[in-house]
């Protein structure tokens, strides 16, 4: 059945190639286009301007995905900040 | 007042230098004054493609600073003679190219030719700059395949903002020039399709040179394919390409081997 499936149903690569280009190219342009920042990465750059204005963050705590898709895109930004971390095992301990 | 025209791609290895020499001796074969000019300083190459490796006496760089005069340096072509070759200089650095220096020989050259073309450098440095500066017309070398397509979308971006003619607010003409297509692999959906690139870089299509062996086997012995064999599938697609730029209206077509009686006897024997 897998056998005959993937027969009939052989995935083709060239539309995997042309959805990939669209969407990267599609930030690409807004990117150099205008000679501005992508507004993702402006958006990245902020957030950790105001979070290192309140909190002393460690560069290695702090984890950045980005995922550019054709509809949405998503930043996620993980800080780990120490602070609380701390109160939160000196609860743990009383 | 002659047409400049630069050959680009971002990308190395898709096929300028290959296009430059086909497309300069097609448009020279049908009656235009050519003269091709290579911007790749350090390491050119069209000289070799154009077989006229071993009559390099000047080169561009000689011209610009004034160690020798243009009709010293241009080498005129032994199989079509409205044809000349300006080479790069294979000892110097990109950083030789002045922007007067080149401005000087393209407007010098612009007199004497009907087509100036610029076989560009890879990538888009100043070698590649220079190359673009002072067109009125690109021709985009893609190869239907992503990191291609992508460096085109970056070349098409730098033709819209850093040439002259975008800065003087007048529109540079592109055109897409698709190479190493295999239509085969295309319909099976392994490799991009002429609609796909099409649809990504908007810009209007030139040609579509079939991936052909006659391509190396013209480079090999130091022809530009349309001259070498003018009958076979890529040379047929360039020569089609070369009216399109002179204006000629003719319908795109993916030329294909043309199957002698021989071919198919020696081919089954083999087989």
């Amino acid at each position: 059945m897998t056998f005959l499936s993937s027969i009939f149903k052989r995935r083709s690569s060239a539309p995997v190639a042309r959805d990939r280009l669209q969407i990267l190219l599609a930030h690409e342009r807004i990117a150099v286009g205008d000679g501005k920042d992508d507004l993702l990465a402006k958006l990245h750059r902020e957030i950790m301007e105001v979070i290192k204005r309140h909190i002393a963050v460690d560069q290695d705590k702090v984890q950045i995905k980005m995922d550019r898709g054709a509809q949405c895109s998503v930043l996620e930004i993980d800080v780990e900040v120490p602070g609380l971390t701390d109160r939160a095992e000196n609860a743990k301990k009383d | 007042m002659a047409k400049v025209l630069v050959v680009t791609s971002g990308k190395g290895g898709v096929g300028k230098t290959t296009t430059t020499a086909a497309l300069g001796a097609a448009l020279a074969r049908a009656g235009q004054s050519v003269v091709l000019v290579d911007f790749d300083v350090g390491l050119r190459n069209l000289d070799l493609v154009m077989g006229a490796e071993r009559r390099v006496v000047f080169d561009l760089i000689n011209v610009i600073q004034g160690d020798a005069n243009l009709a010293q340096a241009l080498i005129k072509d032994k199989r079509v003679d409205t044809l000349s070759l300006l080479p790069a200089s294979q000892t110097r650095d990109k950083d030789a190219l002045t922007p007067e220096g080149v401005a000087k020989i393209i407007a010098d050259l612009s007199k004497k030719f009907d087509w100036v073309i610029c076989d560009s450098p890879a990538g888009i440095e100043r070698g590649a700059q220079m190359a673009m500066h002072h067109a009125d017309m690109a021709v985009i070398v893609t190869n239907p395949e992503v990191s291609s397509v992508r460096d085109s979308d970056r070349i098409i971006g730098m033709l819209d903002s850093t040439t002259e003619k975008a800065k003087a607010g007048e529109k540079m003409e592109k055109f897409l020039l698709i190479t190493r297509y295999d239509p085969q692999r295309a319909a099976r959906g392994d490799m991009l399709g002429t609609d796909d690139v099409l649809e990504i870089l908007s810009i209007p299509l030139l040609g579509i040179i079939p991936e052909s062996p006659d391509v190396l086997k013209a480079s090999n012995v130091g022809a530009p394919v349309t001259i070498a064999e003018p009958e076979s599938a890529p040379a047929r697609a360039y020569t089609e390409a070369a009216r399109r730029l002179m204006g000629e209206k003719v319908e795109v077509t993916i030329p294909t081997e043309r199957k002698g009686l021989f071919d198919w006897l020696f081919k089954r024997r083999v087989a």
